[in-house]
């Protein structure tokens, strides 16, 4: 008997492709799709896993002949991704929802389901690879191939139980490449746009999502500049995050770009752009170590502090268990709290941890 | 993966060969719009009114109790609906009960945001209602009153009887969802006493699509459907003809089959459960096997999730569910199981074995072959930590 390979399918052209590259090397494969959230919760058009997308995963599943099922995980996905997301915000954080929906939604309580059907492992469309090394006795995640595409930055939390457990056929792809092959397949998702930002967010936003969702009116307070004079209002936490320029309603000589949120003190402190670049670190918690077994010392490793932002090289200093400061090399933009911090030796993933607000 | 195994007969049923001959018969031959003066409309006019017939003999109702529907649901709407809107000067107060199928609880959530007061009566253990609680609610507002024959997902026989003594007392009007109990357990209206009777075909090896309501000569009622004077203008609509004979026939064939078919499932349910009991700890049988249709069996399993249940079994080529068909994916755990105190855990591990005429005693040898494993597996599963 084959062995039994799980794909969790989105009905996108990533999941669609590695599920028909795992049937076509004569796996086992069963297609499972998720229901995240409430029809209506989110514009349907909008929402990655929403009804039309299982319906086009639900045609994928048919061409190529695989059993392909819709799994309920609403109550989950709310209380850990929505709701982490949405507490992240209204502390002024900039969360990163595709990271516990990872870890917790796909690569565990997914995989627990294709465990529970004796699959072998789970197989998602991400662009990653995973290897078992020997010399080290760990799973190592690296980067996709397709360096523009790389998604192993949404996979830092992942253990090495789930690494040993997960596949990604498409890892070794170019995005081109993968288009290609839903065409070779006869897939009709080959030209399906890409699904952008955040899966479950329509077009109003984070900050108006936020609000609608926890129930509670956004809070005004004050913008500071550096020296703590008030400057303007803001119209709420959750609208901003660190970095970001637009929207901000304070005219000065120059732009000014949000460098701190402070949740104690509902503030906002704005800088000019000439004063961004000078963060030295960045104190990370809830670091997991993936390539490497929790060192006792600094290293050196490539940081990437946002997900469209190159790998900047740094010391990664562990300061607990699971605690660390990346010190870069050259002083850096400030990192908005709450995002991934993922540190890199050449293409693997050495650990990755959430930057924490300073003070 | 090999023949298949299908256990999901209260979710709908294979349509019998008989019943397949009646509709292959009519659909060319009796096209006909019945409604039509001329000789083809004649020809469709006499079937139907022939099935229309049979259908309330099957039921111990005149002929002229019987409306034709599009189904199940249509007929549970058009009961609650046009009953409690016809009724509306005498009252607007309804009383169902909270294991009613979502066509009846939908309906009635839908009649509470017009106006109308709702209570939901409680079950006890074993799924059943207590008509004490019945007479205590009743108040001089209550004009109707639904509960269903039958649970769909235990099983469960309710109490009509006793529940048509105490609204005929009161004059208030009695419904029940017949839709699974017609066919698998005898129905006859006035020992019941009921007013409106919902049924479906293919819950009895009919074709899907087709419905039936009774109603007790003199019940006020009206229609919810607007347009030609069809079905005594209760439900307007060219009637599929075929599709009624084949009801007709299907329900014709299961109430005279009654007898035997109840003590062939009924083998084969117990079969599984006393197997299933054996070869299994911590399994709990849900609703009374004494007071419940022959063919369905819902038990839960401690420690395991009843989805993943569910896939591991299709996967094997055997074909369950875990509440009813049209629950799925919902939410919340069954609001059957919940309404019968089970606690969301073990509503969560719960499954739902239906037997029906083609099943045999090896395909239940073959499900308890491998349903141990499958649980044993599953919960082996559940103690181990994966993101942490």
């Amino acid at each position: 008997m084959p062995d039994r390979i799980v794909v969790a399918m989105s009905g996108g052209v990533d999941s669609s492709v590695a599920a028909a590259l795992l049937k076509e090397k004569g796996f086992d494969v069963v297609g499972i799709g998720l229901s995240l959230v409430e029809p209506g919760e989110v514009s349907d058009d909008k929402s990655c896993c929403g009804i039309t997308s299982m319906d086009d995963a639900r045609r994928v599943a048919e061409k190529l002949s695989i059993p392909f099922y819709v799994l309920n995980f609403k109550d989950d996905f709310r209380s850990s991704v929505i709701e982490y997301f949405t507490t992240s915000y209204v502390r002024g954080e900039t969360p990163n929802p595709c990271v516990p929906c990872n870890g917790i939604i796909k690569f565990d309580g997914l995989m627990r389901v294709a465990l529970g059907l004796e699959a072998t492992c789970l197989a998602t469309g991400h662009y990653a690879r995973v290897a078992f090394d020997e010399d080290s006795g760990r799973y190592i995640l690296r980067t996709g191939l397709d360096d523009s595409k790389d998604q192993s930055y949404f996979l830092h939390s992942l253990t090495q139980y789930q690494l040993s457990r997960a596949i990604f056929p498409v890892g070794e792809l170019d995005k081109n490449d993968t288009r290609r092959e839903a065409r070779r397949f006869g897939l009709k998702v080959s030209d399906k746009p890409e699904s952008q930002d955040t899966c479950f967010i329509g077009t109003e936003g984070c900050g108006a999502f936020v609000t609608a969702f926890t129930g509670k009116g956004p809070e005004s307070g004050p913008i500071l500049d550096e020296s703590g004079g008030v400057i303007g209002t803001h119209r709420g936490l959750p609208y901003y995050t660190v970095g970001q320029r637009r929207g901000l309603g304070v005219s000065r000589a120059e732009p000014v770009y949000v460098i701190d949120i402070d949740p104690d003190n509902n503030s906002i402190t704005v800088a000019p752009r000439a004063r961004l670049s000078r963060e030295s670190e960045v104190l990370i918690d809830e670091v997991n170590f993936i390539s490497i077994k929790p060192p006792s010392g600094p290293f050196e490793v490539s940081v990437k502090t946002r997900y469209g932002k190159p790998a900047q090289p740094a010391t990664f200093v562990p300061t607990g268990d699971t605690s660390a400061t990346v010190r870069f090399d050259s002083p850096q933009e400030p990192t908005a709290p709450g995002q991934s911090v993922v540190s890199y030796i050449g293409d693997a993933v050495v650990a990755g941890g959430i930057a924490k607000r300073k003070g | 993966m090999g023949a298949d195994i299908y256990l999901d007969n209260a979710a709908t049923t294979p349509v019998r060969q008989e019943v397949i001959e009646t509709l292959l018969d009519s659909l060319p031959k009796t096209f006909g719009n019945a409604s039509s003066i001329h000789s083809f409309g004649q020809d469709a006019k006499r079937l139907l009114e022939e099935s229309r017939e049979r259908l309330g003999t099957c039921i111990g109702a005149s002929a002229e109790e019987v409306i034709f529907t599009g189904g199940g649901t249509e007929s549970d709407n058009l009961a609650l609906r046009g009953a409690a809107y016809a009724l509306r000067d005498r009252g607007n107060h309804i009383i169902t009960t909270g294991i009613e199928h979502h066509a009846v609880l939908n309906c009635c959530k839908d009649l509470e945001s017009e106006g109308f007061d709702v209570t939901y009566l409680p079950v006890n253990r074993e799924c059943r209602l207590d008509p004490q609680w019945l007479v205590e609610l009743i108040k001089p507002e209550t004009t109707l009153v639904s509960v269903m024959f039958a649970n769909n997902e235990t099983g469960s026989l309710q109490p009509l009887e006793d529940v048509g003594r105490i609204t005929g007392e009161k004059g208030i009007v009695f419904h029940t969802d017949a839709v699974q109990a017609l066919g698998k357990v005898p129905v006859d209206v006035d020992r019941l006493g009921v007013d409106l009777l919902s049924m479906s075909a293919h819950k009895i090896y009919g074709p899907k699509g087709v419905g039936a309501l009774y109603i007790r000569k003199g019940t006020p009622i009206q229609p919810i459907v607007f347009g030609g004077s069809h079905e005594k203008g209760l439900r307007p609509g060219t009637e599929n003809v075929p599709g009624i004979a084949a009801f007709a026939t299907a329900a014709e064939l299961a109430v005279s089959e009654l007898k035997d078919s109840d003590g062939h499932i009924r083998g084969l349910r117990e079969k599984l459960a006393s197997g299933v009991e054996k070869g299994i700890r911590g399994v709990h049988r849900n609703g009374n096997p004494e007071s419940s249709l022959p063919n369905i069996l819902n038990m839960s399993f401690e420690g395991v999730d009843g989805e993943s249940l569910l896939l591991n079994l299709d996967l094997l080529g055997i074909a369950v569910s875990t509440g009813s068909a049209c629950t799925s994916g919902a939410t919340e755990p069954s609001h059957v199981l919940t309404a019968m105190g089970l606690s969301p855990l073990l509503a969560q591990g719960s499954l739902r074995f239906s037997f029906g005429r083609e099943n045999t005693s090896g395909e239940v040898d073959r499900v308890l072959e491998v349903l141990p494993d499958v649980v044993s597996r599953l919960r082996k599963l559940s103690t181990i930590k994966i993101s942490e």
